[in-house]
């Protein structure tokens, strides 16, 4: 059938199974924005306050489902605002497709009005991205970006399509989807050296990260776990795939990660890591990283594989694949010694937080006892994401909605509104008065949609992670992080037509935390958080596992 | 870490924005190309890009890692420094004097390069063959005024029957 090259676009996203999209309207992309009106009833279109919100929330859509998020924008600053949240998704391997328009061909090159050239400035941060030349290729690079966005590693794709593209007159034909290509199994001569490995080993220990939560391997980590009678720790990425209270798991290790599970990483004599890059947050300076630990390094992006720390067994293929053949294959194994130790490291970690009174900790303990375990738990950027992500108790898969790679403040809020359309559940989002300042204008996307998120702002009044740094290592030179800001929260809420609440302590939250929830739209609690508390343990710059900060007392130590 | 020299092959689809996209990934991974060639290839559909690096066996691995994944790559190989077929061009305009021009002349015949332009003030030569070959004429050249040269950078093959599709070992 003959088309114009905005119905085809529209047309392909259908045949792609889209149902939802998240955009921003301009001149550029006028004419695919006349055919979704055509199509509202297969296509419901978010209209966001900010391009950046609607990649976030594009962004929440993918991570809380697994399916492809999709953004549109306009040529020019519609396209640039998309940026920050494309390089989100890039570091996180996020499936997303954005689709830009841009001016006439006949006008690129020319520094027209809102020309900007989207192709070159996302270059570093895409999978791919395609430019549109021709309304012939157009549907062909809206599959082959649908189906890279999803292959192998995923990762965002870009399309860039000029106007006139857009208007011009091809034909359609409806196609089925395309498949990616499964990711190739792995040998048994791999499995063999690993089982030799397992043999030689007394203390492994499973790192895994969000190539497991993309596989959805949280059971089989389990069982492979106590066939080797190994424990369990993750990167801030890997959260939710596993339910926080299994026995074997210490959760997320690193930088600001739990105490056991990061000094047990540097103890272990075997780490098995699955889905995961070794970055420099989970890992502590790579240089140093576990120098005397045999590595196994199981990921589908061969690239990953010694990129930053070199391993004894790297083998790239699908990590499920690998997990159940070794769970046949492993002997069962017996490490008495080893899980004492650990247990020794959980107690000492409960005597050190355990009793004392911190609010951080009794914010997160209260939303996890009152959250259905379906919630999804989104993020901002700082000491309060942290928090969550050692704090929480994760119940579900894909309930943790984060900024890992990046590290974006600004992302929560998009992103819990992306999660609640695309599962149709209310979200919880955990964000700093700092983050919050960066994203607040979307409170008028989820009043608009009546979206089920209820935001609780830790607010220390402080850019508190940054400050932390300071005290820590900058002599309490508090340079910029105070945030002295008069902004009434709870007004803004209803400025905006949310429900707004404040809290001060431990009480006061839980009880407006129980209203909140309740609120069927957007509600904001705004808690007051001590500027001076900290995020703990902690590792210092250029230091390792061994000699983690675990007390505010240890700190002056770090000074010396 | 022993660094050593390597000479990557590539096969690129022939397109526009193509050869950007690879040079982007060694800026954005931090390495450092010494030589880059493009040109066409025996089907039109390819540019074979051919590119000399120094590096680590670490860095090897990584980069050609990081080339498969580009979706406008075909096919990357690692030729072997010792063992394939390797050429440079070089044009170099030297200054021609009465007192030096036998000596340029001379010159030329002993590195088997060859004289492609002649006039009163200047002399322009074409040389060819490996790099080492090239660095010496340009090392010996340097007694003369160089006016202006350039090199092209190496393209090069495997030896023997083989193409860049057959089996390689990285
Ligand atoms: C867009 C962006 N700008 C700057 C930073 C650097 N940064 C990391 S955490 C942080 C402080 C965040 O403050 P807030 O949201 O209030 O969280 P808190 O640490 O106080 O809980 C800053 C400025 C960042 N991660 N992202
Ligand atoms: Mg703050």
């Amino acid at each position: 059938m003959k088309m114009t090259g905005a119905q085809i676009l529209v047309e392909t996203l259908i045949e792609q199974g889209v149902d939802t999209v998240f955009g921003f309207p301009g001149g550029m992309v006028v004419d695919i924005y006349d055919k979704l009106y055509d199509k509202q009833d297969k296509i419901k279109h978010i209209l966001t306050a900010h391009e950046e919100g609607a990649v976030h929330s594009a962004d929440g859509y993918a991570r809380a489902t697994g399916k492809t998020g999709v953004v549109i924008a306009t040529s020019g600053p519609g396209a640039t605002n998309l940026v920050t949240g494309i390089a989100t998704a890039y570091l996180d391997s996020i499936p997303l497709v954005a689709i830009t328009g841009n001016v006439r061909n006949s006008m690129i090159g020319r520094d027209s009005f809102q020309e900007i050239d989207i192709t070159g400035i996302t270059l570093p941060i895409t999978k791919h991205n395609f430019f549109v030349h021709k309304v012939s290729k157009l549907a062909d690079v809206v599959r082959k970006a649908f189906e890279l966005a999803q292959s192998g590693r995923p990762g965002p794709v870009l399309i860039d399509i000029p106007k006139d593209v857009q208007e011009a007159v091809f034909d359609f034909k409806k196609q089925p989807v395309k498949k990616p290509d499964p990711i190739p199994c792995c040998d048994d001569e791999d499995i063999n050296k690993a089982v030799k490995l397992i043999k030689e080993s007394k203390r492994p220990y499973i790192y895994f990260g969000g190539g497991a939560v993309r596989t959805s391997i949280g059971e089989d980590i389990i069982k492979l776990a106590d066939k080797l009678d190994a424990v369990i720790g993750c990167s801030m990425m890997g959260l939710s795939e596993i339910p926080s209270d299994s026995p074997r798991f210490l959760g997320m290790q690193g930088m600001h990660g739990r105490f056991a599970s990061s000094v047990a990483l540097a103890k272990a004599d075997l780490i098995i890591a699955l889905g995961v890059r070794f970055s420099d947050r989970a890992t502590g300076k790579t240089e140093k990283f576990s120098l005397s630990a045999t590595k196994i390094h199981v990921d589908c992006d061969r690239a990953e594989i010694g990129k930053n720390v070199p391993v004894d067994l790297g083998i790239c293929c699908d990590i499920k694949d690998f997990v159940d053949r070794l769970i046949k294959a492993a002997p069962q194994r017996k490490n008495t010694e080893w899980i004492k130790k650990v247990e020794q490291l959980k107690q000492r970690e409960a005597d050190a937080y355990e009793g004392l009174p911190f609010l951080p900790r009794d914010t997160i303990n209260i939303i996890s006892d009152n959250i259905k375990p379906d919630t999804r738990l989104v993020t901002d950027v700082g000491q309060h994401q942290c928090w969550a992500a050692q704090f929480f108790k994760f119940r579900k898969k894909r309930t943790w909605i984060t900024s890992g790679g990046l590290g974006t403040m600004g992302f929560g809020l998009g992103a819990a509104i992306g999660s609640s359309i695309a599962t149709n559940t209310r979200s919880v989002l955990i964000t700093g008065d700092g983050s919050f300042g960066m994203c607040l204008n979307e409170l008028a996307t989820a009043v608009t949609y009546n979206v089920p998120v209820t935001i609780v702002i830790f607010n220390n009044h402080a850019l508190g992670m940054v400050r932390q740094w300071q005290k820590v290592f900058f002599d309490g030179r508090y340079s910029n992080t105070t945030l002295d800001r008069k902004t009434d929260f709870v007004k803004l809420a209803q400025a905006f037509g949310a429900k707004g609440f404040k809290a001060t302590d431990k009480k006061s939250f839980e009880e407006a935390f129980k209203k909140a929830y309740k609120v069927k739209g957007p509600a904001i609690i705004d808690l007051t958080i001590k500027t001076d508390s900290l995020v703990l343990p902690m590792l210092k710059p250029g230091g390792t596992f061994n000699n983690l900060i675990l007390r505010r007392e240890d700190i002056s130590d770090a000074e010396k | 870490m022993p660094r050593n020299k390597i000479i990557i092959a590539i096969y690129v689809d022939n397109q526009y924005g193509v050869l950007s996209r690879v040079t982007a990934m060694f800026t954005r991974r931090g390495y450092n190309i010494d030589s880059l060639t493009v040109g066409e290839t025996e089907s039109p559909e390819y540019s074979r890009i051919t590119i000399t690096l120094t590096a680590e066996k670490n860095d090897k691995d990584q980069v050609v890692s990081q080339l498969r994944k580009l979706y406008n790559v075909k096919k990357v190989i690692v030729l072997s420094t010792e063992d394939c077929i390797k050429r440079e061009l070089l044009l170099i305009k030297v200054r021609n004097t009465e007192q030096q021009h036998a000596d340029i002349v001379e010159a030329t015949n002993i590195f088997r390069t060859k004289i492609i332009d002649f006039t009163d003030e200047a002399i322009s030569i074409e040389a060819t063959g490996d790099s080492q070959k090239i660095d010496a004429f340009i090392e010996y050249m340097k007694k003369f005024e160089i006016i202006e040269m350039c090199r092209t950078g190496i393209v090069a093959l495997d030896r023997g029957g083989t193409n860049i599709w057959s089996e390689h070992e990285d």
